[in-house]
């Protein structure tokens, strides 16, 4: 848990900044930049769909993409190849992490654009525009029964995709939240 | 005669600190001369007397001529060209590339640089130091962005901290003991001395917005590994880090800044640091969505695993060594715990009946390696050796019983290289056979 004591700490730090007068002295060498600046690396989504861009992609868009640039390592059709299958229908089973897919594990959709988007593909990350990202996106949940065959992915569509293991998580030291 | 047969006599009832040969932790550390005695008595003179007497001494030819030059950066002994990580992806394949520490050829408690383990997922970024920026920004009052320069002008901090993966022992949830090596087994753990800057100093310039309850850390790496972490751990240890062991990290360890968050899954500890985003609540990457949710038996999963818990293996004696006949010995290995300084380590050399107090080389430091080693008379007979820790907050290390029963473990012996699950921190055990060779075993 985030303790009172955090709280106060993180409180008196805004503060701190904001009157500028109490804070402790440091280098004050850290350079004033803009969200706007930043905006080409913040890449981060959120499980709620915080941070994920315009643009959208459907399966059928993605099918042609898959082919092309993902198939080589993740398989025909995304069943697995040098790299992890990425559309299955496996049942967990067993403490073996080689039983996860993204169907049976994967507690958020976005997980999958956000990862696609920042790591993929491998030799070439950051080589796809959005609208690809959620083309494939789209595709993968299609083939993996979680979207049907001609919905759109876009901002609002993706993180309101239910996955089906979401609740089968325990949080392992919340104290430490 | 009588006396000495006293001395005997009282000695071994002195050192022997539990069954199969272990003696008292200070038998071997200037405990006084009657101890030292009492094992010289035990296997003294029948070590020596099956020696041929020493050769008559002659120089070699390392001592008649002058020697090599000296490097401006030097390297260790070629005869020590054995000593290396072991590799998993040797050809720089597209995918990730771990490397191991030998444990089991290495003592102390500072992992060398170039033996330090490493995983990377998208191969080794070629970080050009001057060009690298870190910006902290989200729910802050001012974004900022750094150099490599103006950091360096911040109050430094050193501290040493273990950093371990969070599939760090994963060959140990196979059903039956691999024959691997220590490195095998737990290569993927490593101590340095970290220096670099808090990041609670560089947050009280950005400032923190209230609402901030996680910050999102990312590299600049070509898969921008990308994880999150509460708030709390930026407030209490977390450091941005310039230095390993004193000079600047290595390529594998994050140069030119990573992230550490002392006692937390290695995977946390972003290398690369390029961007800390404050945010209200977690990302849920990949790494943390799907890599380091271990499955339970009941099939869910533990998530926001975060802590290396307390753990320990022996490296000597263990697989791969074999040892040269009966005699005393000294048993050595490596405890940590990422919640705070080690309490105490026990050993015990026939599987778990008895148990010794092992002797800890001081300091003893908070989420840090540190070594122990206890004394250790083989009589050549059958020995199963096995190491457990506890922490100065009350957590002991599991016994495989408790681990397997909480945990699980796998229905075949899966790949060495593989991580089928994550956050093992129970008992290794190492069976000495009557020849000497050192086996992985389940006690």
């Amino acid at each position: 848990m985030f303790t009172p004591k955090h709280a106060i700490l993180a409180a008196s730090l805004w503060l701190a900044t904001t009157a500028g007068a109490s804070r402790a002295e440091t280098p004050n060498l850290g350079k004033p930049i803009d969200e706007a600046a930043i905006a080409a690396w913040d890449i981060s989504i959120l499980p709620d769909g915080t941070g994920l861009p315009k643009g959208s992609g459907t399966p059928s868009q993605g099918a042609p993409i898959f082919a092309e640039k993902c198939a080589a390592c993740h398989g025909d059709n995304g069943k697995g190849g040098e790299a992890a299958a990425v559309v299955s229908d496996r049942e967990l089973a067993g403490i073996s992490a080689a039983q996860k897919t993204i169907r049976n594990f994967w507690p958020y959709s976005t997980t999958i654009f956000d990862f696609i988007r920042r790591a993929m593909p491998a030799q070439m990350p950051h080589s796809l525009t959005d609208d690809e990202v959620y083309a494939l996106t789209a595709y993968i949940l299609a083939g993996n029964k979680l979207i049907g065959a001609n919905d759109t992915m876009d901002a609002q569509s993706l993180p309101k995709v239910k996955m089906p293991n979401r609740d089968n998580f325990i949080i392992r030291f919340p104290d430490r939240i | 005669m009588s006396k000495s047969r006293d001395r005997k006599a009282r000695g071994e009832a002195l050192d022997a600190a539990a069954g199969n040969g272990l003696l008292d932790r200070r038998a071997l550390l200037g405990r006084g001369m009657a101890l030292a005695g009492a094992i010289g008595a035990g296997i003294g003179p029948s070590a020596a007397a099956a020696e041929p007497p020493a050769q008559p001494l002659t120089d070699d030819p390392w001592s008649l001529e002058f020697g090599e030059r000296t490097l401006p950066y030097q390297v260790r002994s070629k005869f020590e060209a054995k000593v290396v990580r072991t590799l998993s992806n040797p050809k720089n394949e597209l995918r990730n590339s771990h490397s191991r520490t030998p444990h089991h050829m290495l003592e102390g408690t500072t992992t060398p640089n170039g033996l330090h383990f490493t995983i990377n997922h998208g191969g080794i970024p070629d970080i050009d130091p001057d060009k690298h920026r870190l910006v902290i920004h989200g729910l802050v009052k001012r974004p900022l962005e750094f150099t490599l320069e103006t950091l360096s002008r911040y109050p430094m901090t050193s501290r040493v901290a273990f950093v371990e993966c969070g599939g760090n022992s994963a060959p140990m949830f196979s059903p039956e003991p691999l024959q691997e090596t220590v490195q095998a087994l737990h290569g993927l753990a490593s101590c340095a001395e970290w220096t670099g800057v808090k990041l609670s100093s560089l947050l009280e310039e950005t400032g923190i917005d209230p609402r901030a309850k996680w910050f999102i850390a990312e590299g600049a790496d070509s898969p921008h590994l990308s994880r999150s972490v509460p708030m709390k751990k930026a407030l209490d240890d977390a450091m941005i880090v310039l230095y390993q062991n004193g000079e600047r990290l290595m390529p594998g360890n994050g140069y030119p800044m990573r992230l550490l968050l002392p006692g937390y899954e290695g995977n946390m500890n972003v290398k690369f640091l390029r961007r800390i985003k404050l945010v209200e609540q977690p990302a849920l990457s990949m790494y943390e969505a799907r890599t380091y949710s271990p499955i339970l038996p009941n099939g869910k999963a533990y998530q926001f695993y975060f802590l290396q818990e307390v753990k320990s293996f022996i490296t000597y004696p263990s697989h791969g060594h074999r040892l040269k006949g009966p005699g005393l010995y000294e048993i050595s290995g490596i405890a940590y715990s990422g919640t705070g300084p080690i309490e105490k380590v026990m050993i015990s050399a026939d599987g778990g009946q008895s148990w010794a107090q092992a002797a800890l080389q001081e300091p003893v430091l908070s989420k840090a390696f540190t070594r122990f080693r206890l004394p250790w008379r083989w009589d050549g007979g059958p020995a199963t050796l096995l190491s457990r820790a506890w922490d100065q907050s009350g957590n002991v290390q599991p016994t495989r019983a408790e681990f397997v029963a909480a945990r699980g473990e796998l229905t075949k012996p899966p790949p060495v290289l593989g991580f089928l699950n994550q956050h093992y921190n129970s008992i290794t055990s190492w069976g000495v056979g009557s020849n000497g060779e050192v086996k992985h075993v389940y006690a």
